[in-house]
């Protein structure tokens, strides 16, 4: 029985972060539930407690996506956009990404290929950063920081809304 | 070396598979660069400079005597860069976990498509 496959990832050798995971399932499904917004919501979340609020996705060459996430019990958001640069179904994908929050500098560029043997599919994504730099702050803190982030600064802006002088 | 570019050298040091294959090596004990060298098919040269991105890095130290120069790995490095992939890595396989799930739901929708297309020859 094929075991679904525990997740590789891996440092690139220059500004590359490469992860590597198996499916089990056919390319055709792997790629709908990467495109498609009523299948994305269902897994592309944060941590615990965060669900995806906007999806669009306009999937053709130049075509823009938006994904924003929420947290349930906060409200606080995150969201990111991007461009995709290359499409070929049901092999490959490019995309730009970036964050409202900027927790990372620059635009990644996400190159996402799937191979299929025997009704499995092989995901490879290698996601490209503009420093090395930048990629080691990615690999230190993911997502969560930006959620972190974000919701730190809600923190920031209530404290100063409360300690602000009464104006009437 | 400024914290950042300590980092960034590690990640470079791991980022090579015969370093990777070097540091394997190391894990069990002291070993010098000569007896290093032998299990790969390449030049102890070329050994020698997988051995200085190491060092550079302070994933390993290498003993002064000229002739047998063992190399000695650095855990503390090695161990700090695994945990930050580690927590990535952690991170991402909760999304294609569900993921998993996702797609075993799709499989079992096709099957059921298709058993029902079949009846209604």
């Amino acid at each position: 029985m094929n075991n679904p496959g525990t997740l590789k990832v891996v440092a690139g050798s220059d500004r590359e972060i490469i992860m590597t995971r198996a499916f089990d399932a056919p390319r055709l499904l792997v790629f709908e539930a990467f495109t498609k917004c009523e299948l994305l919501k269902r897994w592309l979340l944060g941590p615990p407690g965060w669900s995806m609020v906007v999806c669009k996705m306009d999937l053709k060459e130049g075509g823009a996506y938006r994904w924003v996430w929420r947290n349930d019990s906060n409200g606080t958001e995150m969201g990111v956009g991007g461009v995709f640069r290359e499409i070929q179904p049901p092999e490959r994908i490019v995309h730009t990404e970036k964050f409202d929050q900027a927790w990372y500098s620059g635009e990644a560029l996400i190159t996402t290929v799937l191979t299929e043997q025997a009704g499995k599919t092989t995901l490879t994504a290698t996601l490209l950063y503009d420093s090395r730099e930048t990629r080691d702050n990615v690999l230190k803190s993911p997502m969560e920081s930006g959620v972190k982030a974000s919701y730190d600064r809600l923190e920031e802006l209530l404290a100063s809304t409360v300690n602000r002088p009464p104006t009437r | 070396m400024s914290n950042s570019e300590h980092l960034d050298a590690t990640f470079a040091a791991l980022a090579d598979p015969t370093r990777r294959a070097i540091l394997a090596r190391l894990a069990s004990g002291e070993i010098s660069v000569m007896d290093l060298a032998k299990p790969f098919a390449i030049s102890q040269p070329a050994i020698s400079r997988h051995l200085k991105v190491l060092e550079r890095a302070g994933l390993i130290s290498r003993g002064r005597e000229a002739q047998r120069r063992p190399c000695r790995i650095e855990a503390k490095p090695l161990a700090e860069a695994s945990r930050w992939l580690e927590n990535y890595r952690r991170f991402w396989e909760a999304n294609f976990q569900r993921l998993d799930a996702l797609l075993h739901e799709m499989k079992m929708r096709d099957k059921k498509r298709s058993r029902n297309k079949g009846d209604h020859r």
